[in-house]
Formats: C-alpha cells, structure tokens, sequence
C-alpha cells in the first residue's frame, strides 16, 4: 500500500510559526533560558551562588570599584596608651598559640571589587544568582501552569461535555474560587501549605508555591476550556462518532480534545508567564520559596531595602532577565496561537 | 447595446493569500446589465459569481486584487476606481443590495424600522419624521403585516421571511436602479422562496429596477431573468438571453447543470431497480479536455484523482466480493409488503422551555409519529425547517433521546434497550449528517476514520485486516487508496461526504439515514452522491431513510414518502401517488413552490417578462 501521509496538526503549525521571524526570535530567547535553566538544574552553572566571592556590594565593571568601601580609622591623640597584656590573664599563653598558628598555611582569599553584574549585600556575584534565580521561578511559573491546565481542562471537559448536575457541581466550585479575592486566597493558602499542618508533608521547597498557584489559577483555563466543550458536544462530528458508538471518554479526549488543544496551549503559556510573575509577587511577600533559595522574587525583595542606600544593580538584574524571558515567552504564545489557530475546518 | 445600465468589462479579481500565493477567483469576465431588464449570474460554489458582484460596490476583503485593466461602466464612470464620498454616494443610493442570510445582515441590536430610517437620513436626506413615514410606506409596499409593530420589532422577533422583506425593504428605500441579490433566497424554506421571488420580480416590474440575480439553480433562474450568464471558476461559460439558454443551451457545462438536477414529475416508473441514473458533469463535460473539471477541488491533483473517482463510481467497475452488507441476501426490488424492518408507533419528542421562574412551556417537536420501514425501499421525509425531520431522524439513530412511543426493529423496541444493551444495535442504523464539513473530525486521517467504527465493533481480527477493509471500502465508494492517510480538510465537499457514507458502511448497516445529504453540496456533486447512494442500494440491499426538503430530490430517491410540518406527519403515501395527487393542502403548498424553470416563470409572470431584445 503507498498511501501518502499528509502532514499532521503539529507538522504544520511548525511550518507557519517559521515563517513568524517574531515567534521564532522569541522562541530562540525561551529555549536559551531553558537552556539555562537546565544546567542550573544539573549543578553545571551557578551552583555556587552562595559563595560570597566580592566585597558587599561590589559594584558592576563598568561602574568601578565603590569609594566608600574604605573603613576610616580614628584616633584620638593624646589620650593615655594602654598596653593590653598588662590586664590581658591570657597573655603567657599567646606566644605558643603564635607557634601553634605558624604551622597552618593561612591563604587570604582575594575578594574582589568588581564583578560583571556587581554583587550583593554579603557580597555574592548577582549574575549568579539571577540565573539560580531563573531556574526556580521558571520551574515553578511553568510547572504550576501545568497543574492548573490539567485541572483546568479535565474539570472544564467533564462540566462542558456532560452538562446538567456535573455542571452546576462544578460551576459552584469555580464560583467559590472566585468569589474569593485572588490575593486572599493565595494567602490562605500560603498560611495552609507553608506554616500548617501541612507543612510538614512538602519539603520546604517550591512543591507549596507551585501547587497555592496552580489551585488558585485554574478557573480561568476551566472556563475556557467548558465553553469549547459546550460548542463541540453539539457538533455533527461528535455526534456521528456516538452513531458508531464510541464511548464518553473517547468522545472527550479522542475526538474533542485535539481539537480544542490549542486553546489549552495557548493558555498554558500565558499562564506560565502570569505564574512566573506570581511567583516574583509572593516571594517578594515572604510567601514563596524558602529562604535558603534565590529566585527573582526573592531578589527584589531583597533589592528594596538596598535601594535606599543607591545599591541599584540587584534590582535590574533581576528586572532584567525576568522582562527578557517573560517578553519572549508572551511572544512565543502569540506566535503559537496563529500558528495552531485551526484554519484547517 | 446603448441602454445599458452598468456593463462590466474583462473583470478580473485574485485573492492574496499571503505564503499561499496569489489565487485567481475572476479570470475576466465581462457582461452588460439592460435597463429595467434581469440578469442572473448562476454558478456552482466557486465560480466567482459573488466576489465579482461584491466587487461591484466595492465590498470586497482587503486582500483581494483587482485587476488594472478590468473595468466597470457606469454612468460614464468606472465604478472600480470611485474613491470615497463618491463611492458612498452610489451604495445603497444607485446601487442596493441584498444578501444571502437576512438574519445576520440585520442589526440584532437596533428596529428594523430604525436601519430603514438610517439610509433614508443619509441618502434622502429627510428628518427623522419624514423618514419614519417612509419606512411604514415601503415596509407595506414589500408586503410586511402590520408595518407599525414591525418597525418596531428587532431582527430576531421577525420570522426567515419577513427578515428578508425588510433587507429588501431596506435596499429600495433610495429607490436604487439597479439592486444585486445575492442569492437572496438560499437561506429560506421553499414556500417563503416563492414569496420573495414574487415580490422581487414585481418591484423590479414596478419600480423599473434593473436587477442582478446571483445563484445557483438554474430552475429559480429561469423563472424570473431575461438574461443569463453561467459562470464556472472564474470564466463565463456561456450567457445570453433566457430563452437561448434554456431552450438550446451551446456550453456543456450549461447542459450539465440543466441535465443533472432531478426534475419534478420526470419520473414515471418506481420500484427500486428501475431508477435512472442522475448524469453527471463529467459524463456531459469532457474530461481530458478540461483538466479542472471539478470546481470544488483545491488543487489539480485533487482535481484529478475526484474526477478518476466519480468515472470509478459511475462505470460501476469497483465491485469488491469480499464486501457485503448484512440486507443484501434480501434482493432490493423484492421488498414484501409483510417483513417490516422497522415500525415506529406514536414517536414523540418535546423538548420543555423554561417559561419563567416555575412555569414550563412544551413544545413538541415531533409528535406522535407513526409509520413502518420496509427492507431495501427509501422512505423520503419532507418538510420545512421546523418541521422536526431531523429530530425524526436523530431518534430513530437513538442519539436524542425519545419522550415516548415504540420504535420496534427486527422484533426488538430500541427504546426500552439501556446505552449497553443499545451498542449491538447502534452498528445496524447509521446516520448520514447534512454538514460533511462538520461531520468529519478534522484531526483525524480518513484511515482513522474508517477504522475506528471497526475497532469499536470489532470487525476484522487485527489492525492489519481493518486497514485492508478500509481501504476496500473507501474504492467502494469512489475514492482512491491514496485518501487514507490524508486530513478531511484536503477534500471536496462531495468527497467528504463519500467518505462519511464509507465510515457508516464499514458496521454493515441495515437502515441508512440521510439527514439532508446533499443540501450542502453544488448541484454536479448532489448528483454524483446520489448515484452512488442508488448504487450501493441495488448491491446491498440497504434501507434508506431520505430527509430533505428539496422535494425533487426526494421524488428522485423515495418509494414511499412522509410530510411533515410542525412536528406532525400531515400526509403520507408511496411517492408515485402522493405526487401525483397530493392530498393535504400543505403538500400541495410545497408542490406548488419548487421552482419549475424558464417555462414555468414564461407562465408566472407572463406580461411582464418579455423576451430580451
């Protein structure tokens, strides 16, 4: 049999989103900082973030080594002179601690007074900790889209497909999600999964942030996705699938859901964006990731009190490379909803 | 000729479609339009009947092309080149339209008394006083009861017919002289069809209107225009006076349009076997010597492997052994009058509307209906959007749910069976849907497709046997092993709907229901589905359930036929006695309504209609 294959969906929204030079510069800026991201994750890059490798607030290259680093050491004149090992009860014991010292090699550790995008309070490399910080809000922005698209269309499918009781069952569900204030709610949820009595059950890393944004964030993606449900149960091509007697579940996620996926994908980058964005928001609150790790938000929380004394780099660095990726990453998503955009009836 | 009122010359209008290139939908074209005179523009989907009469006013999309040289006489001007105020000054004033669907081309959100009123204001100039008189005068005048209330009233408080009354009303309110309609009754039942056709042709009568005429049936055509002019992808293929085009048509393709519609009151005998074969455009047109002989395909090769598939289809060449349908030990043409296949008794279906807080309101869309289906005969069921056909249809397929009556098949009542108890049977009535361009999941290869059925209903023993049985099937019905791995969307509307009829075939049906068919498909393609609708009929014995409301078409099909409106079955009967001597008033009505040609319309509107100069 020589029956030719035409392209599928994917084939050919690939072939469109080349032809995007917009799209496909954005993708090239997300796969970088995934690139990123990845070998943050492997321990290849900035694992050492925490080293204090300069001198606190070591400025960046171009801006040259801080004057006011230099301590200036007062003395007042005149005043009587004190030996100190005329009181000191210790002093018969320093010459064979200078002895016992002297077998040790001392190194002095050279910390230095520049550094690319200059440093931070104690004195760690900002650049480091911008790419650390990459990789933990962008773990959490795009894993928390994830959950709540998955909860988001399973829940959307089910109240859009069936209708009736399932319906009004879960329409009151999204109504009590929503009738909450958004902040409100993260806060609740954050007092629940942080300091709880379900603290106990995540380690505190980013499992609490990711799963407060993703129960807050579904009922946008629900909403959506219940309304292509609703369109697509009536249409001729599912109806004629129930005369060949296919099953509700085949019907739902076989033949429905390919073709609304692209409302789905679509919403899962924005969402990513928006969460990556939440993420910046809680920390900054003291509510997202745990103090032992650095992400974007944590460094602008940290950048507000170092404004005041004009320490200004920790602040754009992290602006920076989070306006850079969330940017790319909305672009991408347009690029993608007119490529995936399904002409093809 | 001098008289002319607008003559288009060597139009020619290409569609840029960004990467996609450039596609030519007008490949130059030139007619006149007469003074006081009818000119139609008939054509299939695709011939570039519409895009050159939106070119006209100018209301084409911004991507299209029109050509430097093409060029459209008006009053001394050229109508493609008027650019703003004096453009706006012809629309609506020199020159009005009507479209094809009243319901969207009217503002949902504002009277129709009020959108009458805004053209008047802007091209008459009169106050809104002035202008509200006027609209009561001209929506009397097109034949609205009650103008008052009417104005009044919105879009959606109006009925398909009286919508459409008011867009015409709309489109002479400046007293135009010249109004494009856009096939204006498409959208429409078949009796309100004739209400609008009349009017039309008395206004342009009365008002000394020219007016051109856009649509597809050459029956409509021919009973109200003095010219004619046929168009197919892009070119005319022939135009001239009605007369000379229906009485001794020159282009093929004209014959073939004129040939290839099933004819009221042209069928004599019936009895299954001795059905005639509709002809088709290729057996009029000569294949070899035009390479695109089908106007719906998207590209050459399609154009091609369509046109190899309906000589496939028509030759009757493809006769597989290893297919065959459980009906087919019944020979077709000796149905027994005592084997019922199917008997439905007292089949309702009413669908309640919330009225209010508590109160509810039925309406019932099917009400009890009777009647018995014999094995390998056609029962045609006729009616009016409305009428509850469909719903019919989808009851007997079990996929809306009945509210009460019996539908007993082979001994067995469908309606007291549970979802699984329904499954073995579900395989032995398939259903047909109107739409093929909705009915196909489009991220399904046509492989898919056909295999899912026989996956569900474990036919064939493993995956390699199913594809083998798929593709055996797809040539049953006309279409080539190279459809398997392709998307619906590379496909022509008639091949689409060959490749539904094929996934109902693959469970071995009994009762076939063709919910409208080929009401979506041009006149050529109706033709070669329905041939091969008969065909497989005669090989496997299959039992048909024809909805439609071409009352033609059905004649074409039917042994026995049902007529419905609002939801009751008003008169049934075998199709050979029931047209020949309708009973009820209502089936008389519809009769009366089918457009019947040039001879018809000479007859119709005898005085006013004269023969072209």
């Amino acid at each position: 049999m020589n029956a030719s294959r035409s392209p599928g969906l994917w084939v050919m929204a690939w072939r469109k989103l080349r032809e995007d030079r917009v799209g496909m510069v954005s993708m090239a800026v997300v796969a970088a900082f995934l690139g990123l991201v990845a070998l943050a994750q492997l321990g290849l890059i900035a694992s050492d973030w925490q080293r204090e490798v300069a001198t606190p607030f070591a400025p960046p290259h171009w801006v040259g080594p801080s004057t006011d680093a230099v301590d200036v050491q007062t003395q007042s004149e005149g005043a009587p002179m004190l030996e100190i090992s005329d009181v000191d009860p210790l002093a018969s014991h320093y010459e064979a601690w200078t002895k016992a010292t002297a077998q040790i090699g001392e190194v002095s550790i050279e910390k230095s007074v520049t550094r690319l995008f200059g440093a931070d309070r104690i004195g760690r490399d900002v650049l480091a900790k911008a790419i650390k910080g990459a990789q933990v809000s962008i773990t959490v922005g795009v894993a928390a889209a994830l959950m709540a698209t998955l909860i988001g269309t399973l829940l959307g499918a089910l109240a859009g497909y069936f209708g009736g009781v399932i319906d009004d069952v879960l329409e009151w569900l999204y109504n009590v999600f929503n009738s909450v204030p958004y902040v409100l709610l993260i806060f609740a949820l954050a007092a629940v999964f942080k300091s709880g009595p379900m603290a106990k059950l995540f380690s505190n890393g980013i499992a609490p942030v990711v799963i407060i944004l993703s129960v807050v964030g579904w009922t946008g993606i629900y909403r959506l996705v219940r309304a292509e449900y609703m369109k697509h149960r009536g249409r001729e091509y599912v109806r004629a699938a129930e005369a060949i007697g296919v099953s509700h579940v085949a019907r739902m996620f076989g033949h429905i859901l390919p073709n609304v996926s692209h409302v789905v994908l679509v919403q899962l980058s924005l969402h990513a964006v928006s969460f990556i964005k939440a993420e910046v928001i809680l920390s900054f609150l003291g509510l997202g990731v745990s103090m032992d790790m650095v992400s974007w938000g944590t460094m602008l929380s940290e950048a507000q009190t170092e404004l005041v004394l004009g320490k200004w780099w920790q602040l754009v660095a992290a602006t920076g490379f989070m306006a850079c990726f969330v940017t790319a990453f909305a672009l991408l998503t347009d690029a993608l909803r007119d490529a995936l955009d399904p002409k093809l009836r | 000729m001098n008289n002319d009122y607008l003559s288009v010359h060597n139009l020619q209008i290409a569609f840029d479609m960004g990467s996609a290139g450039v596609q030519e939908a007008v490949r130059g074209i030139s007619f006149s339009i007469p003074d006081e005179q009818t000119v139609a523009l008939v054509g299939e989907s695709g011939s570039g009947k519409s895009v050159s009469a939106m070119s006209l006013l100018q209301l084409l999309p911004d991507n299209a092309r029109i050509h430097a040289d093409s060029e459209v006489r008006w009053g001394g001007q050229n109508l493609l080149r008027l650019r703003g105020d004096a453009m706006r000054r012809v629309r609506g004033k020199e020159i009005a339209m009507v479209f094809q669907d009243p319901m969207s081309s009217l503002n949902p959100v504002q009277t129709v008394g009020a959108q009458i009123a805004e053209v008047l204001r802007i091209h008459a100039g009169l106050s809104m006083r002035q202008a509200q008189a006027r609209v009561l005068e001209l929506m009397d005048e097109v034949g609205l009861p009650d103008p008052r209330a009417r104005a009044r009233a919105y879009a959606h408080q109006l009925s398909g017919g009286q919508q459409q009354r008011a867009m015409i009303a709309l489109a002479i309110a400046c007293e135009p002289r010249l109004l494009i309609a856009d096939e204006p009754t498409t959208a429409l039942d078949v009796t309100v069809q004739r209400q609008i056709i009349d009017l039309l042709v008395r206004l342009q009568q009365t008002r000394r209107m020219s007016m051109l005429f856009i649509s597809h049936d050459l029956n409509l055509v021919g009973e109200l225009a003095h010219q004619v002019v046929v168009m197919r992808q892009g070119v005319v293929r022939e135009q001239g006076s009605a007369q000379a085009i229906f009485k001794s048509p020159q282009d093929p393709y004209t014959r073939a349009l004129l040939a290839c519609r099933p004819g009221l009151g042209a069928q004599t005998q019936h009895g299954g076997q001795g059905r005639r074969r509709l002809p088709t455009i290729e057996d009029l047109l000569d294949v070899q010597s035009s390479p695109q002989a089908n106007p719906q395909s998207n590209s050459q090769s399609n154009s091609q492997s369509n046109s190899q598939a309906n000589s496939q289809a028509n030759s009757q060449a493809k006769r597989n052994p290893n297919l065959e349908v459980k009906g087919s030990t019944v020979s077709a043409g000796a149905a027994s009058l005592s084997d019922p296949l199917l008997q439905v008794t007292g089949l309702r279906k009413d669908y309640v509307l919330k009225a209010g807080l508590f109160s509810r309101t039925r309406v019932g869309a099917v009400q009890d209906a009777s009647f018995t289906l014999h094995r390998g005969r056609t029962l045609g069921v006729v009616g009016e959007s409305g009428s509850g056909k469909t719903t019919l249809g989808l009851m007997l397929t079990r996929l809306v749910p009945h509210s009460a009556g019996q539908i007993r098949f082979a001994g067995q009542d469908l309606t007291a069976l549970t979802a699984q108890g329904l499954k073995p049977f579900r395989r032995r009535i398939q259903i047909v849907f109107q739409n093929p361009y909705a009915s196909l999941n489009p991220r399904f290869t046509v492989g898919q497709i056909l295999m899912e059925p026989l996956r569900i209903h474990q036919i064939g023993g493993s995956d390699a046997e199913r594809e083998a049985l798929a593709l055996q099937w797809l040539e049953r019905v006309g279409l080539s092993a190279q459809a398997f791995g392709k998307y619906p969307h590379e496909f022509s509307g008639g091949q689409r709907q060959r490749i539904a009829i094929a996934r109902c075939l693959t469970m071995q049906p009994e009762i076939l229901v063709c919910d409208e068919c080929v009401s979506a498909l041009d006149v050529s393609v109706q033709a070669t589905v329905l041939n091969l609708l008969l065909d497989l009929q005669q090989d496997f014995g299959l039992t048909y359930v024809f909805i439609s409301h071409d009352l033609a078409v059905v004649q074409h099909m039917a042994d026995d036929i049902l007529v419905m409106r609002a939801g009751e079955i008003v008169e049934q009967g075998s199709a050979q006695a029931l047209y020949a001597n309708p009973q009820h008033p209502y089936t008389q009505q519809l009769l009366a309504a089918i457009p019947r040609g040039f001879d018809a319309g000479r007859e119709r509107f005898a005085p006013g209609v004269a023969s072209s100069p």
